[in-house]
């Protein structure tokens, strides 16, 4: 058994390994913090949501989970960000940013219970009915969340006591930045951890993968739990970076919106949200010029004719792309080629 | 108390009328389709144009949005929603919200964002009081309606060659496709029908329901719900939920109005942590 298991760790781990694209990617990043600086807000905008594409990616990519819902978590973590900076109860963004994450994450694991029966469509209805029910209650509620006006009045402190929130951005830029790439770096730990590869198989055929042993009903509550925690910190960030917190970050618009986020970049890929939040951005910054008010339109328009296309066609220039990566990759460090055999040869066993 | 349960019935027969279309399709294709409502919306709008702009009589406005909204929808689904049936979930999910989207911009664009109303004729104002019980008398028509569709529904697909053609094609649609019955056909013109029901349901409900331009938004969770609820496998399932979710509704909003839409999900999160499968559904597992 033992040259199997050690077979098995050393393909997961030479798939884990970080390639030099994806350093370049990052290193590149973290260089638009000196390159454009008079685009930190918009470009706080693009991390924030890449992060929020981020959190449907591991629950549509890797479990197949179908959500028109995911901005119930965002909503309630920004308006929890947003109270707790308003009256004081924690003074230390990043505490506050965590705490937002934990409160998101209990709902996600309190819905996905729901979420888990049924089918497809029952997952609609649940997904969807949760965030309007959240928008209804913060409605409702108007006096603690200011209701149609939006929350007021919210001060955030320097980050560590130290670094002020400016209003040019260049902070919270930052701040988003750094937050965005922790995030990812968990993301992609657990996505190429024996546990992201059991959600894979349980995408695949969930009732093989139950024949296996994999729990399949807890491995789907975890990843969405985990899911909702990322969601629900974008939402903080976008509550601590603007410092301001509106219904609107409860509706279904943005819900949707996000699916194309991640259909532009694509499904089941991580820097698949990083890369559609950068896409979408654009596409709405020059949408918006063209034609301010129904912008709405357009991007129905976008989302209708990416279908017909086909999504395969749009995601195999994606695919191609990767797997030209793949082959740069290789080039550059030749020992990872006899790493990628492994699968065919624990698979004959 | 009885009157709300008479408005109550009268809201749910409505949202039956709307939402059964999208129960047979889904049963049919397993096709989400999340713009149903905004069929619903197009019979509303044309309703209003033609009452309101040229003086058509509100009767005659009823069967003309029906036809309307029927056309429309055979010809998206001839044109667009046949390159999507056979596609993954999340696809007929993103292009139907698609359709959504555009068709809210473009009633925005066209019609402007505000609530639009029907001018409907002085003999349906006011209301009839039966024994102490106040029954509005348009609220009485919406129920004389819907109750008579439902019965020409139940016996359509019943009784009717067509019909049986449907629940054929509903219950295994190879098998169908094997017995020389064409679904692709037998879909189209359900599809039509169905939009036009929903066309119709838009276009009487406009007064009760309001109508703007994010009708379609507003309302695809209770579509949602009755569909989820009812299951998809007969048209009796979809109208005990709608009549559910309907009395529901308008109790919860006038006993609670604090809770106000609460209480119709709290009867989904209910009915689904009881039944997951939906109130009505078939136990044979298909």
């Amino acid at each position: 058994m033992r040259p199997l298991a050690d077979e098995v760790s050393a393909y997961l781990k030479g798939r884990a390994r970080w390639s030099p694209l994806e350093i370049a990617f990052w290193i590149f990043a973290f260089a638009t913090i000196w390159l454009f600086p008079a685009k930190h807000l918009i470009l706080t905008e693009t991390a924030i949501l890449a992060l929020f594409a981020l959190s449907l990616d591991l629950i549509l990519g890797y479990a197949g989970i179908l959500s028109l819902g995911q901005a119930a978590f965002f909503g309630l973590a920004g308006y929890f960000a947003g109270l707790v900076a308003k009256y004081g109860f924690v003074e230390e963004p990043v505490v506050a940013l965590v705490l937002a994450g934990v409160a998101a994450a209990a709902l996600g694991f309190i819905t996905s219970f729901l979420v888990l029966r049924g089918s497809d469509l029952t997952r609609l209805m649940v997904t969807l009915g949760v965030s309007l029910m959240l928008g209804e209650l913060a409605n409702r509620y108007s006096n603690i969340t200011g209701g149609a006006d939006g929350l007021q009045g919210v001060t955030i402190e320097p980050i560590f006591g130290r670094f002020r929130f400016d209003m040019y951005g260049h902070t919270g830029y930052i701040y988003s930045l750094i937050v965005l790439f922790v995030c990812f770096v968990i993301a992609r730990r657990i996505v190429y951890s024996p546990f992201g590869l059991s959600l894979r198989g349980v995408k695949g055929n969930s009732l093989r993968a139950s024949a296996v042993g994999v729990p399949v009903k807890w491995r789907l509550v975890a990843i969405y739990t985990v899911s909702a925690f990322f969601a629900g910190i974008a939402g903080a960030l976008l509550t601590q970076t603007t410092a301001f917190c509106s219904l609107d970050v409860l509706s279904l618009d943005r819900s949707a919106d996000l699916l194309l986020v991640l259909i532009l970049g694509g499904t089941g890929y991580l820097y698949g949200g990083l890369i559609g939040a950068v896409i979408y951005k654009f596409l709405q910054d020059w949408i918006a010029t063209l034609t301010p008010q129904y912008w709405q339109f357009w991007i129905g328009l976008v989302l209708v004719v990416i279908v017909l296309i086909g999504r395969d066609r749009i995601g195999g220039g994606n695919v191609a792309l990767r797997t030209y990566i793949a082959r740069l990759g290789a080039r550059l460090m030749p020992r990872r080629t006899d790493r990628r055999e492994a699968p065919c040869r624990f698979s004959k066993q | 108390m009885l009157t709300i349960l008479f408005d109550g019935i009268a809201y749910g027969m409505l949202l039956f009328v709307l939402a059964c279309g999208l129960s047979v399709t889904l049963g049919l294709m397993n096709f989400i389709n999340l713009a149903h409502g905004a069929f619903a919306m197009a019979g509303g709008y044309c309703t209003v144009i033609l009452v309101n702009r040229f003086g058509v009589p509100f009767a005659l406005g009823l069967p003309i949005a029906f036809l309307v909204t029927a056309l429309i929808g055979g010809l998206f689904e001839r044109t667009l929603y046949v390159h999507v049936y056979a596609r993954p979930h999340l696809d007929q999910v993103l292009f139907t919200i698609g359709l959504v989207f555009m068709a809210v911009a473009a009633t925005d664009y066209t019609m402007g964002s505000s609530q639009q109303f029907v001018q409907i004729p002085q003999a349906l104002q006011g209301q009839y009081n039966v024994f102490g019980i106040g029954m509005g008398k348009y609220r009485l028509l919406i129920i004389v309606v819907c109750g008579l569709l439902t019965v020409l529904l139940q016996l359509l697909i019943t009784k009717t060659r067509f019909g049986s053609r449907l629940r054929a094609a509903v219950d295994d649609q190879r098998v169908a496709r094997g017995l020389g019955i064409n679904v692709g056909a037998v879909f189209g013109i359900t599809f039509a029908f169905g939009s036009g029901l929903a066309g119709l349901g838009g276009a009487l409900g406009a007064e009760i329901l309001g109508l703007d331009p994010t009708f379609p938004l507003k309302y695809m969770i209770y579509f949602l719900i009755v569909v989820t609820v009812g299951g998809t496998s007969s048209i009796t399932g979809p109208f005990l939920a709608s009549l559910l979710l309907g009395i529901g509704d308008v109790a919860g909003k006038y006993y609670v109005p604090n809770l106000g839409a609460f209480v119709i999900y709290t009867i989904m999160i209910v009915v689904l942590l009881w039944r997951p499968q939906g109130l009505f559904a078939r136990s044979t597992a298909r």
